[in-house]
């Protein structure tokens, strides 16, 4: 299918480090994050004269996981070559990475298109590589006075995945990239809580236009800032009759706008040549070894046929690993099976209550939400003393102090379901029913809002704990008692 | 380990040395006490290791190069770094930012190079054996200027661990010593696998130099004989031929049509290569700090301007070029396809003859500031090169002398038959003494 013109096009260039306990040419730990600068550092990942990199293992078995899992073919004979340019954090002056013999070729990740219903998104190549030191630029990164390197990242190994200009706009984008980190996680390759552990380079045109790359994109959420605010600069642009330059951009994080980089940094010859250190990488019949756990997408199905979630819950649920893990903790802690209400809980009001207050799933616990479920399944509580309960103990998390079990905040708050009989509520409803006489008469001339409104004024009387449902039928059932 | 120590405050009128260790430090083993040279390009913890580049001055490596662990543990007295051509470029040691080594024989001649203060402490008697590095001829070079036996091994037998860089798809670590027997000692110490060096082969070096070679086959090469080839030196060469026909071995003669693009090869390919390992000395780790108060762009480039001699300036344009896109497939890919070319006539000559001599340089040790040009200078490495792209074993052994300077017979085996080449220089050596 030929896209239209105006059309968004969009392609990815995903750095992620690879979760490896040493670095990819030494033996040096990767765990330097709470380190200070400089301490993880030897003679290879340094670049000191004479020194040379020795492979690890691990970080190509790591790669051909993705590879796999990616669908990607894993080339015969893979190579490493040199990627020359001079920057003060590059120790050696040179890359090592992979250029004309990349280890896979080829491959899709599929995702939840624009118009609904999967799509494939093809990939072009994954390759592995080594990351470069930091700079900490000491005051303004423009004028700062001076910059200070950080060798401690040297030498972490990365895998760049190439996409092919499939996504349609930056939402696709987004998705790709969370399918991607999802995937990658369940492979247990990845840690996305690592600060600067993705990175991305973002291939943006509107069809008929040329292309501009959008460099230095660092957060999930960015990906699609970046590429909205591209969308309307070009789309501006080609509206005014003006002519989009083929460029590099840089994406500045806190003013979630792009930059026209310098024509310095766009004239990179990088004088690519075979890595003579290394020999060329002949692991294809690692593939035999390599067994895949279950991926997201198979995941999803299994959700979906065991515990009976939506769709849509299920790609949730299934769409971070924690989650799915925490879902299928709590299902199991259940044995009534409280699957489909247990889903929605999650996907819907436990994720909602999280994202307000900016917290981690790591600080709830399975067994809390499990207590939950249950009391709503039993129809101890309303659905609206659920979330009560949630908040509750999420802030009591969230703020570090002692915490309590849903049964004990169900006691204490006396959130227990009032008596839902009518003897026990018929005095309330009399009350609203005197007290709203032009909602009672609409109400009666068939206008729903005013029932609901009348509903609304009886769960307030019982502080929420009555059951919508029964106040509605006994409304019901009164009012026109009282026309009789 | 038992520590013990060597003084070692030698005169060194020819500047064999640019560091030396008083006193030398050593242990026990099989080198217990003998006082070894080591080239500069080779890093030595604690002992400053410059590559007789001022953009190294001062630098002291944290770490030790494998062989110089494996020397250390051997017992050798390692007793100082030797001059050489700036980052080995170089065929007389003229290119060294501290002055260049005298050749012993001859002090108004060259030493030949790179490691051209490795032979000239070996030549001059200061210590038993050295080691240099080989990247084009590096080691026999200075070996026949000199009148001293020096092997260049096969690709991979001895690590490159801390060998610092000039062409790693060429060069190798190698042994320098008055004779045939010492050169196998060394050579016995630092051969093996070094996981450090993934081009590292599992092939240690256990050998006694064996003087028979009865029924041996020697290639000699027309082109080893031919043009560009002093006539006195060819003549040396081809007596010392005939004396090993006197021992027994039998000459084949044989051609290597690819050697008339074997020297553009080695020079792509070095250039090349070294461009891209010599960019990271920028002034932010070594050498004189850069002017921080201008763009780093441009501090790189007054502190490399300023760091590197003429020599190395010119390989690394060379090299730069050499990889820019769109002439990379024209010289680089070119380069190595000639490389594949050499390699080939090599094992097609090999399935006939066990080694193949000739003269390991084509003149005898130049004077002094004789070599002005560049490119007469390259030439030189004409007879030497062959081997390092192909990566095959090759000694120089001392074997006579013209103009009173003396002249080396340099023979070639097969990949990995160091032992092989070692025997025939014994051979060689045994018959003449
Ligand atoms: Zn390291």
């Amino acid at each position: 299918m030929a896209d239209a013109e105006g059309q968004v096009i969009v392609g990815l260039e995903v750095h992620c480090q690879l979760d490896t306990k040493s670095k990819l040419f030494c033996g040096c730990s990767t765990d330097y994050r709470s380190d200070g600068p400089n301490t993880h550092v030897c003679p290879i990942c340094l670049g000191l004269p004479g020194a040379m990199p020795a492979l690890n293992r691990m970080a190509i078995e790591f790669a051909m996981k993705v590879a796999k899992a990616l669908n990607c073919e894993i080339i015969n004979e893979a190579e490493f070559s040199r990627k020359n340019y001079f920057y003060p954090d590059l120790d050696k002056a040179y890359q090592i990475t992979q250029y004309d013999k990349p280890l896979a070729l080829g491959g899709y990740l599929e995702i939840e298109g624009d118009g609904g219903g999967e799509k494939k998104v093809r990939l072009t190549r994954i390759h592995v590589e080594e990351d470069p030191g930091r700079l900490l630029h000491m005051g303004n990164a423009e004028r700062g006075k001076y910059s200070l390197v950080d060798y401690n990242r040297a030498g972490i190994p990365l895998i760049e995945i190439v996409s092919e200009p499939d996504m349609r706009s930056p939402k696709e984008a987004r998705k790709f990239l969370n399918k991607l980190r999802a995937t990658l996680e369940y492979l247990s390759v990845f840690d996305s809580e690592k600060e600067g552990s993705l990175r991305v380079d973002a291939n943006i045109s509107i069809k008929g236009s040329e292309r501009v790359e959008v460099k230095n994109i660092t957060s999930y959420k960015g990906v699609e800032k970046a590429l909205t605010f591209e969308v309307t600069r070009q789309k501006n642009l080609i509206r005014r009759g003006q002519k989009i330059d083929r460029e590099t951009r840089h994406y500045l994080e806190a003013r979630g706008i792009t930059q026209s980089a310098r024509s310095k940094e766009q004239e990179h010859d990088y004088r690519y040549f075979p890595e003579p250190d290394l020999r060329p990488l002949r692991v294809k019949s690692w593939l035999d070894n390599i067994v895949l756990p279950e991926l997201p997408d198979a995941r999803r199905e299994r959700f979906i046929a065991q515990y009976g979630c939506s769709p849509s819950h299920a790609r949730t649920l299934t769409g971070e690993l924690k989650l799915a893990n925490f879902f299928e903790q709590v299902v199991r802690g259940d044995p009534s099976g409280l699957s489909p209400l247990a889903a929605t809980w999650i996907a819907d009001t436990l994720i909602g209550e999280l994202n307000y207050r900016d917290m981690s799933l790591d600080l709830v616990d399975p067994a809390a939400m499990i207590g939950l479920v249950q009391l709503l399944k039993s129809g101890t509580i309303t659905d609206k003393s659920g979330v009560e309960i949630l908040r509750v103990i999420l802030d009591q998390r969230h703020k570090g102090e002692a915490t309590e079990t849903p049964d004990a905040i169900v006691k204490r708050l006396d959130l227990g379901k009032a008596p839902s009989d009518d003897t026990a509520l018929l005095p309330v409803i009399n009350e609203v029913i005197a007290e709203n006489p032009k909602a009672v008469e609409d109400y009666r001339h068939g206008i729903d809002a005013s029932g609901n409104f009348l509903v609304g004024q009886a769960m307030k009387k019982t502080r929420g704990k009555s059951d919508p449902k029964v106040l509605y039928q006994l409304f019901s059932k009164v009012v026109r008692t009282k026309e009789v | 380990m038992a520590r013990h120590t060597i003084p070692f405050e030698p005169d060194d009128p020819c500047h064999s040395f640019l560091t030396t260790c008083t006193p030398a430090e050593y242990g026990d083993g099989p080198l217990a006490g003998v006082a070894v040279a080591v080239k500069d390009n080779i890093s030595t913890k604690g002992i400053e290791t410059t590559c007789a580049s001022k953009i190294l001055k001062g630098y002291i490596p944290p770490y030790d190069a494998h062989v110089v662990g494996l020397l250390r543990s051997a017992g050798a007295a390692i007793v100082g770094k030797t001059n050489m051509d700036e980052f080995g470029m170089g065929t007389t040691t003229e290119n060294s930012a501290f002055g260049p080594t005298l050749n012993p024989c001859d002090p108004s001649r060259v030493p030949g190079g790179s490691s051209g203060g490795s032979a000239a402490a070996v030549a001059a008697g200061m210590v038993r054996m050295a080691l240099g590095s080989d990247t084009g001829g590096s080691i026999r070079c200075p070996a026949a200027f000199c009148g001293i036996v020096g092997l260049k091994p096969s690709y991979g037998r001895v690590s490159r661990y801390g060998l610092i860089a000039y062409s790693n798809s060429l060069e190798q670590i190698g042994p320098l010593g008055k004779t045939v027997q010492d050169i196998s000692t060394l050579m016995g110490v630092i051969a093996g696998y070094d996981r450090h060096d993934s081009t590292s082969q599992d092939r240690p070096y256990r050998h006694t130099p064996a003087a028979d070679i009865k029924g041996l086959k020697i290639g000699i090469p027309e082109e080893y004989f031919g043009r560009g080839v002093d006539p006195h030196v060819a003549d040396v060469v081809r007596k010392a031929i005939a004396r090993l026909e006197e021992c027994g071995a039998t000459t084949v003669p044989c051609s290597i049509p690819s050697m008339e693009y074997a020297l553009a090869a080695y020079y792509v390919t070095c250039t090349s290569e070294a461009s891209s390992n010599l960019a990271r000395f920028d002034g932010v780790r070594y050498g004189p700090p850069p002017d921080t108060r201008k763009p780093w762009h441009d501090a790189f480039q007054e502190v490399r301007r300023a760091g590197f001699g003429a020599e190395v300036r010119r390989r690394i344009l060379l090299g730069t070029f050499a990889l820019s896109s769109g002439y990379y497939g024209k010289y680089y890919a070119k380069a190595q396809v000639a490389r594949e070319n050499v390699r080939e006539d090599f094992n097609r000559i090999f399935h006939d003859v066990d080694v193949i001599a000739g003269p390991t340089m084509p003149t005898i040790a130049f004077k002094l500031k004789e070599k002005t040009d560049p490119l007469s200078m390259y030439l030189a490495d004409i007879l030497t090169v062959p081997a390092n792209l192909a990566g095959i074993p090759s000694i120089s052994v001392p074997c006579g002398s013209s103009e009173g300077m003396p002249v080396g017979l340099q023979i070639m085996g097969r990949m990995f038959e160091d032992e092989r080449v070692v025997d025939v220089a014994y051979a060689y050596e045994q018959a003449v003494n």
